[in-house]
C-alpha cells in the first residue's frame, strides 16, 4: 500500500474541509452581516436618532463594501481577533475564551461519560442478545431516546437539589474556587447530556456487535482456539468501532446543541448562555462569531472522524486509492 | 398474513399506534373542548394542586395545566408535520436527482447535504432569531432546513438501490427516460423508507421543537407550548415541583409513540430492513 494514495486521500479531505469552512463563513456571513440596515437597525431598536445609526454604522464598519467586511472577518477570525462586543465592550475572544473554559470540560466529560455507557450497555445488550438483559437495555435507551436532555435536567434537579440537597439547583463557582467545586457543578449537566445520547450510540453498538459476530473471520478465530473474551476485545471490537464512530461523529452536532440547551438549565456561564445573552443584547458581532465558532467545531469533528476511519479500517486504506 | 393482523401482533408498532393515536386525538379535542380556557389568567387560583375542577391543579398565574397540555398538543404536531413537510420536499427531490443524474450534479448536492449537517436546528434557530426575532416559524424553519440532508441522503441512497435494478434497466431499454423512471419506479418502491424516516423526523421535531421553546427561540406567549411549560415550571421548582413533570411526560410520550411506529413501520413494511435483534 503505497504511502503517497493515502496522502492524496488525506490531501483531497483536507481540501474538502477547508472548504466547507470557508463556505459555512459566507453563509453565516451572508445571514447576519450582509444587510448593514438590518444589523443596526437590530442593535438600536427603530427609535434610533439617525445619528446614532450613522455612527454605529461606521464604528462597525458597515459602510465599507461587503466583500470588504467579509474579509476583514475572516483575516481577523484567522489572526484571532473577533471584534469588539456592542453590549460588553470587551474583545469578543475574550468573552468567548472566558467561556469556553466551562463548555469544553463540559462537553468533555458528557463525551467521556457517553461512551462509556454506550460501549458498556451495547457490548452487554449484544452478548445476552435477546434475552432478559438485552431486552431491558433496549427499552432503557428507546425511553432515554425520547426523554428530553433539558427535562431530565429539570428532573435531576428536583431529585437531588430541591430533595436530597446534594448539588446546587445550577450557576458555577469558577474554576477559581478549587478544581474540585468546578466540577461538582458540572455533575448533573454532565449526567443529563450523557444519557440521552447514550441511549441511541447503545443501540448503535449493539447492532454493531451483533454484525460482527456473524462474520466469518469471528468464527475462524474462534476455531483458532481464541476465547470469546479474546475474540470480542481483539477483532469484534475494532471492526464494530466503523459505525460506532460515524454516530459519535454525527451525535457531537447534537452534543454541542445539547450543551448550549443544558447551559441554560444550569445557569452555566459558558457559550451557550453567551449567545443567548448576545441575543436579547442584540449584540450581533458576539451571535456571528459564536455560531461561527459551532460550526466551525461540527465541520472539524466530522474531518476528525474521515482521518480515524483510515486508521481503523484498513480496508479503507485500500479503498482510498 | 395480512399486512394489519401483523401489525396487531407487532409489539413495538401496537404501543406506538396508541401513543400516537392519542396525541392526535388530544389536539383534534383541543379544537373542540379544553377544561378551561387554556390561556386564562385566574392569579387568586394559582399553583393549585390537583383537584375535582382543576385535574392537574394550575401554573403560576392560575392557568389550568389540562388546558395547557392538550392546547400545547396542537404546537407539537404543527412542528412535526412543517418541519417534516419542509425536509421531505426539498430532500427528496434533491436526493431523487442525485440518484438519476449522478455526475456532477449528485457531487454538488451531496455535498450541500454535507454542509447543511454542520448547522444543527438550533444554530440556524440562533441566526434567524438574532435577525428576524423568535416564533414558531423561525424554529420550525430551522428544523427543516436541518431535515433536508436527512432526507436527501437517504433518498439517494435508497434511489441508487432501484435504479441499479434489472426492471429498471428494462424500462431505459424500452427508451423510457429518467424522469418517467423516477416516478414510475424508483418513487414508489422507496416510499416505505421514507414513510419511517419521516416518523422518526417527526418525534426529532418535537423534541427540537421543545427545546426551542424552552430556550424562548420558538413558540411565544400566550401560545401554550410543551417547552415553555417547562420553563416556566423550572422558576417555580421549589414552590410547585409537579409541574415540571406534566409537559416533559407529554413531550417524552409523543416521541416515544413516534419512534416506536417508527421501529415497528420498518419491520412490517420491510422485513429485509430490519434491524438486527
Amino acid at each position: 500500500m503505497p504511502g503517497s494514495v493515502i496522502s492524496l486521500f488525506l490531501l483531497k479531505r483536507f481540501a474538502a474541509f477547508i472548504a466547507t469552512l470557508l463556505a459555512a463563513s459566507l453563509v453565516i456571513f451572508a445571514v447576519l452581516a450582509l444587510l448593514p440596515g438590518t444589523v443596526v437597525e437590530v442593535m438600536l431598536g427603530e427609535t434610533a436618532s439617525p445619528e446614532a445609526v450613522v455612527a454605529l454604522t461606521h464604528k462597525l464598519g458597515l459602510d465599507q463594501p461587503a466583500w470588504q467586511r467579509y474579509l476583514h472577518w475572516v483575516g481577523g477570525l484567522l489572526s484571532g481577533d473577533m471584534g469588539m462586543s456592542v453590549a460588553y465592550d470587551t474583545p469578543v475572544r475574550e468573552l468567548i475564551a472566558e467561556r469556553l473554559a466551562v463548555t469544553v470540560p463540559l462537553a468533555l466529560m458528557a463525551m467521556a461519560l457517553t461512551t462509556l455507557l454506550a460501549l458498556g450497555f451495547g457490548l452487554y445488550a449484544a452478548s445476552r442478545h435477546n434475552q432478559l438483559g438485552d431486552v431491558g437495555v433496549m427499552a432503557a435507551s428507546q425511553l432515554g431516546i425520547a426523554v428530553p436532555s433539558f427535562w431530565l435536567a429539570i428532573l435531576l434537579i428536583l431529585l437531588f437539589s430541591v430533595k436530597l440537597h446534594w448539588f446546587s439547583a445550577g450557576g458555577f463557582p469558577g474554576w477559581d474556587e478549587g478544581i474540585a467545586q468546578g466540577l461538582k457543578a458540572l455533575v448533573l449537566p454532565t449526567v443529563a447530556l450523557a444519557v440521552v445520547q447514550a441511549a441511541i450510540l447503545a443501540r448503535i453498538t449493539r447492532s454493531a456487535v451483533l454484525e460482527v459476530l456473524r462474520e466469518d473471520f469471528v468464527r475462524t478465530a474462534r476455531a483458532r482456539g481464541l476465547s470469546r473474551r479474546a475474540v470480542l476485545w481483539r477483532h469484534v471490537l475494532r471492526n464494530a468501532m466503523i459505525p460506532v464512530l460515524t454516530v459519535m461523529g454525527l451525535q457531537f452536532a447534537s452534543l454541542l446543541t445539547g450543551t448550549v440547551v443544558v447551559e441554560k438549565v444550569f445557569t452555566l456561564p459558558g457559550v451557550g448562555l453567551l449567545v443567548f445573552q448576545a441575543i436579547a443584547n442584540r449584540d450581533i458581532v458576539v451571535v456571528q462569531n459564536v455560531v461561527m465558532l459551532m460550526a466551525a467545531t461540527v465541520i472539524a469533528i466530522n474531518f476528525i472522524v474521515d482521518l480515524l476511519y483510515v486508521a481503523i479500517d484498513p480496508r479503507l486504506k485500500a479503498g482510498a486509492a | 398474513m395480512s399486512f394489519a393482523r401483523r401489525a396487531l401482533r407487532h409489539r413495538s408498532f401496537a404501543i406506538g399506534s396508541v401513543l400516537v393515536m392519542l396525541l392526535l386525538a388530544t389536539a383534534a379535542l383541543s379544537l373542540l373542548w379544553t377544561p378551561h380556557a387554556a390561556t386564562e389568567i385566574d392569579v387568586p387560583n394559582k399553583l393549585l394542586l390537583p383537584n375535582a375542577s382543576h385535574w392537574l391543579g394550575t401554573d403560576s398565574l392560575g392557568r389550568d395545566i389540562v388546558s395547557l397540555l392538550i392546547v400545547g398538543s396542537r404546537n407539537a404536531i404543527a412542528a412535526g408535520l412543517i418541519a417534516v413537510g419542509i425536509g421531505l420536499g426539498a430532500g427528496v427531490a434533491a436526493g431523487l436527482l442525485a440518484a438519476a443524474r449522478r455526475g456532477w450534479v449528485d457531487e454538488l448536492l451531496m455535498r450541500a447535504a454535507d454542509f447543511t449537517f454542520a448547522f444543527p436546528a438550533l444554530l440556524t434557530a440562533i441566526m434567524l432569531t438574532a435577525i428576524h426575532g423568535p416564533g414558531l416559524v423561525t424554529s420550525v424553519v430551522a428544523i427543516g432546513i436541518f431535515n433536508i440532508p436527512v432526507f436527501a441522503r437517504i433518498t439517494r441512497a435508497a434511489a441508487l438501490g432501484v435504479w441499479a435494478r434489472d426492471y429498471v434497466l428494462a424500462s431505459r431499454a424500452c427508451g423510457k427516460g429518467a424522469w418517467y423512471i423516477t416516478i414510475a419506479h424508483v418513487l414508489p418502491n422507496i416510499a416505505s423508507v421514507l414513510i419511517v424516516q419521516a416518523t422518526i423526523q417527526f418525534a426529532v421535531a418535537i423534541l427540537a421543537e421543545a427545546a426551542l421553546s424552552y430556550l424562548g427561540l420558538g413558540t411565544q406567549p400566550p401560545e401554550p407550548s410543551w417547552g415553555r411549560m417547562l420553563n416556566e415550571a423550572q422558576t417555580m421548582i421549589f414552590q410547585a415541583p409537579q409541574l415540571a413533570i406534566y409537559p416533559g411526560l407529554a413531550i417524552a410520550l409523543s416521541v416515544l409513540g413516534l419512534n416506536l411506529m417508527g421501529d415497528g413501520l420498518r419491520d412490517l413494511l420491510d422485513p429485509k430492513l430490519s434491524r438486527t435483534r
